[in-house]
């Protein structure tokens, strides 16, 4: 009964981490209809740059975490502006493959970069594990966990109150009515694509925190999907509630399944949950049909 | 003889109602227009008969049978052409393969017959292209742009190459949703006749969605009037014209 | 230039070489490959055979994502399934090879349809996520399911045998290969002449509409699926036929993506394209390798750069082919090919 809270609350912890990531994804989802496949590696670049900027300049994470969020803005306007604006009005497939190939690109260049080996973060929490209860949990997690928190509930307030956030919103329901509206559309999808850009790199640092940071950490990423197809494509809700699942059900997978089969289980099962929620529910459990007009 | 009928549909969206209680029968070769102002639920209709859209009440009988609970592929099968109101050509095809298309049905070949290809599946190819020459080709007058890739034709001739895709499906009814919207006089002629052609030729009924006016008038036998989801009125051209709620709808009331 | 082509019967309106030009220049290509492995030193034999095994996957993928417009991540896995399939049916069961090769085909094509058919039923977009899901489940599978697929050490095959002739260098396997490619390259273009192909254009294009043009889409979708994946089979069988091993590192995500940017690179939609591609994204890796071993003089680690910068390269082919030139290879060649008709007028 011990192993299996234990389980299940850090699987919660990671969970709302994974769900800041997922966040990432559907708000350029929302804002532009456009499936992002390099929001893993957005999350691993932002990871790689924290790192840098503590350990090779030495910079206090107060000074880091604010130049992250300006790096990684810079690549979501630099991503939608070279590329993305070139493809507008191109089928959906050709856009997803863009990402796709985007995806290969930042891999191979945070590579040569930094190099493919593993490296830790150096603490950015006090050492000492949180005890519960019984239940042990890691710092790293724990705080991590608190500061996703933070920053989803920014991105939520943000949404709903600010008129950026209004906007965004306005420009993901109906184009035209935006445009008309006086609602610079092209704007809007530079700054969801800077927002998404943001919310998956400090992701990543939180995730780089707790296990370290290796180019392969965009595979992680790659987590989204069962998350944001469990949560629906085009919800906010959708992102916190389906990364808190894929969170407890991968731990829950690890924890028992793992000394079966010699590891791995936990990094599959999220996709195992995939195959089954696209059986059931494709749209997931808080996203939208679309109606289709002819 | 009635080949279509459409029973008591009632179609909504969320809270949206689209369509309300609408009832109507179409005779068998005739041609039967369906006009009202935009956001009627004209279009919504013909998707209703198409099987694109489940109604949450009423039925659809083809053939006198039943046909509210068949797939949309089915029914093409069994004799539903149609065209749309924004052209929904295959642009990776050419004017001949698009045509060719529309005869998806009536061909057999399958998966392993058509890695083979030569035999049976190239035979039916023949066939096909003999007929579709032949039959709709020549009719539709079409034969300088076989080859062309669609994307190349020019509107008029785009919205005359969709028909063409849709008589090669060989209908018994033909489900047309502005087939003459942003034409000049000539193209509306143009169609026009081909329309009358169709109906006297080869004997296929014809549903219409148009707001040309006077196309209607001139070249339909009867004509329903929908306004806000429901049926305003029925009847020939002349008395629908006549109406007064028609009038009211169309024109606005006079100011007392 | 030529000038009053005229075609008198529908045949040969509707041929795939359309004049005795074509047709010439094409027993040229033919004869070509013919001797091509008789004049041609060891590398380039081997490059040749790499490049027709990928011919066939690129072909498959092609038919799937390019001309029925459902993108597939998981065309590498399927690949492995074809090749885990060769090895064990050689290996446990002592199947001769002709059996083998399309019993990977068919077995590939099972596992495509298990896995991608349930969402076919949606829009493309969940299809392209399940494939994902079923590369990374494969993935996992060849690694651990050890008793069958030999986990990380992989399954060593012997030479295949046909008719008695054993294939055992790489001048031998060529003509397999020849053969193989020019199957099913034919099998490809001639699925375009017929309404299955023509179903999966109007699929891709507006599937609404096909569908109330009497094409059922979950069937066709299942087709273009497992035939995809069959050529994917195929492919993998004969690349674990011809490499002699199978292990689970030749099939990662990256590959799938490799297979992406054939079809991209090389047109999609177009069966020349995928010729084009394949060629092209095999002979791409093995010049980059050629560049950093030219440069490990001045750089000594340069080689360790090879992994990062494949993927580099991968994706800016992928994402600028996409903006710049989206129906890939194909298209300038047809660019070039008009230019030559019309000389010397302009148009």
């Amino acid at each position: 009964m011990d192993i299996f809270l234990q389980l299940i609350v850090s699987g919660f912890l990671v969970g709302g981490i994974y769900a800041l990531i997922a966040l990432g994804f559907v708000l350029i989802y929302k804002a532009t209809n456009i499936i992002n496949f390099a929001t893993g590696e957005f999350m691993m670049i932002g990871a790689y740059i924290f790192y840098s900027l503590m350990v090779y300049l030495k910079l206090s994470p107060f000074i880091g975490v604010p130049l992250v969020i300006i790096c990684a803005a810079l690549l979501g306007v630099l991503v939608e502006r070279l590329i993305l604006r070139h493809m507008l009005g191109q089928p959906n497939i050709s856009i997803i493959m863009v990402t796709i190939g985007l995806s290969s690109i930042l891999l191979g260049v945070a590579e040569v970069i930094w190099g493919s080996e593993f490296r830790s973060f150096p603490p950015l929490f006090p050492r000492k594990p949180i005890i519960i209860g019984e239940i042990v949990l890691r710092s790293n997690l724990f705080y991590g966990f608190l500061l996703a928190l933070v920053v989803v509930a920014v991105f939520m307030l943000l949404f709903k109150y600010a008129k950026i956030g209004v906007a965004m919103r306005a420009t993901a329901n109906d184009q035209m009515a935006a445009f008309s509206m006086g609602i610079n559309v092209k704007t809007m999808f530079t700054i969801s694509w800077a927002f998404g850009a943001i919310a998956a790199s400090l992701g990543g640092i939180i995730i780089a925190n707790i296990g370290g940071v290796q180019p392969t950490l965009g595979h992680i990423g790659l987590k989204i999907f069962p998350i944001v197809i469990l949560g629906g494509l085009d919800s906010i809700i959708g992102a916190v509630v389906g990364g808190f699942i894929v969170g407890i059900v991968e731990n829950l997978a690890g924890g028992y399944l793992d000394p079966i089969f010699h590891g791995g289980v936990k990094d599959l099962a999220p996709f195992v949950v995939l195959i089954l929620i696209l059986l059931i529910k494709p749209y997931g459990l808080f996203g939208t049909k679309e109606i289709e007009r002819l | 003889m009635n080949i279509l009928s459409i029973d008591d549909v009632s179609l909504a969206f969320g809270g949206l109602k689209v369509l309300s209680d609408v009832s109507f029968d179409v005779n068998e070769g005739e041609i039967f227009a369906i006009i009202g102002p935009n956001g009627a639920g004209k279009t919504s209709i013909l998707n209703i008969i198409s099987g694109f859209y489940r109604p949450e009440k009423g039925r659809v009988f083809f053939k006198g049978k039943d046909i509210s609970h068949l797939a949309a592929d089915k029914r093409a099968a069994q004799g539903m052409g149609r065209t749309f109101q924004n052209i929904a050509l295959y642009h990776g095809m050419s004017v001949l393969d698009n045509i060719k298309l529309g005869a998806h049905t009536h061909l057999k070949t399958g998966l392993f017959s058509g890695l083979w290809y030569w035999g049976a599946a190239h035979r039916e190819e023949i066939k096909l292209r003999e007929k579709i020459e032949e039959d709709i080709i020549d009719f539709l007058e079409i034969e300088s742009i076989r080859k062309k890739p669609v994307s190349a034709l020019a509107y008029g001739l785009q919205k005359r190459v969709e028909l063409a895709r849709a008589l090669a499906m060989r209908p018994k009814v033909l489900l047309m949703d502005e087939p003459v919207a942003g034409m000049n006089a000539e193209e509306t002629e143009d169609m026009a006749r081909f329309i009358l052609d169709i109906k006297e030729e080869h004997n296929i009924t014809i549903v219409l969605i148009e707001h040309d006016m006077k196309m209607i008038m001139d070249i339909s036998d009867r004509v329903l009037v929908l306004n806000f989801g429901q049926a305003l009125t029925q009847g020939t051209p002349g008395d629908v014209q006549k109406h007064p709620e028609v009038i009211k709808a169309y024109l606005g009331q006079k100011k007392a | 230039m030529y000038i009053g082509d005229f075609k008198e019967a529908y045949a040969s309106d509707q041929a795939v070489f359309v004049n005795t030009t074509s047709r010439f220049w094409l027993g040229v290509l033919f004869v070509l490959l013919l001797i091509f492995p008789f004049v041609a030193g060891d590398y380039f034999l081997f490059m040749a055979n790499l490049a027709g095994i990928a011919i066939i996957g690129a072909v498959g993928l092609n038919i799937l994502t390019g001309f029925a417009g459902q993108i597939s991540l998981g065309h590498a896995a399927f690949i492995g399934v074809g090749g885990y399939t060769a090895a064990i049916l050689a290996t446990r069961f002592n199947l001769p090879f002709l059996l083998c090769l399309p019993l990977s085909g068919f077995m590939a094509a099972f596992f495509g349809i298990i896995v991608g058919g349930p969402s076919l039923r949606l829009k493309g977009l969940y299809l392209c996520i399940a494939t994902l899901a079923a590369q990374l489940i494969l993935e996992f599978v060849f690694v651990h399911w050890e008793s069958v697929t030999g986990g990380i050490r992989g399954i060593n095959v012997s030479s295949p045998e046909i008719f008695g002739f054993v294939l055992d260098n790489d001048f031998k396997f060529y003509f397999l290969t020849l053969v193989m490619v020019i199957i099913c390259v034919t099998a490809a273009r001639n699925l375009f002449r017929t309404r299955v192909g023509r179903a999966f254009i109007a699929i891709r294009d507006r599937d609404i509409s096909a569908e109330l043009m009497g094409i059922n889409l979950m069937q066709y979708k299942l087709y273009a699926f497992g035939i995809s994946s069959f050529f994917a089979g195929i492919s993998g069988c004969l690349w674990v036929n011809f490499l002699k091993t199978v292990t689970p590192e030749h099939f990662p995500l990256m590959e799938s993506v490799r297979y992406l940017a054939m079809i991209i690179v090389g047109g999609m939609g177009s069966i020349l394209g995928s010729i084009f591609g394949a060629i092209f994204m095999t002979i791409v890796p093995e010049m980059i390798k050629t560049i950093l071993g030219l440069l490990v003089n001045i750089f000594p680690t340069a080689m360790s750069f090879l992994f990062p910068l494949q993927q580099v390269i991968f994706g800016l082919l992928i994402v600028g082919f996409l903006i710049f030139e989206p129906h890939g290879l194909a298209e300038i060649w047809y660019r070039i090919k008009n230019y030559f008709h019309l000389w010397p007028f302009d148009h």
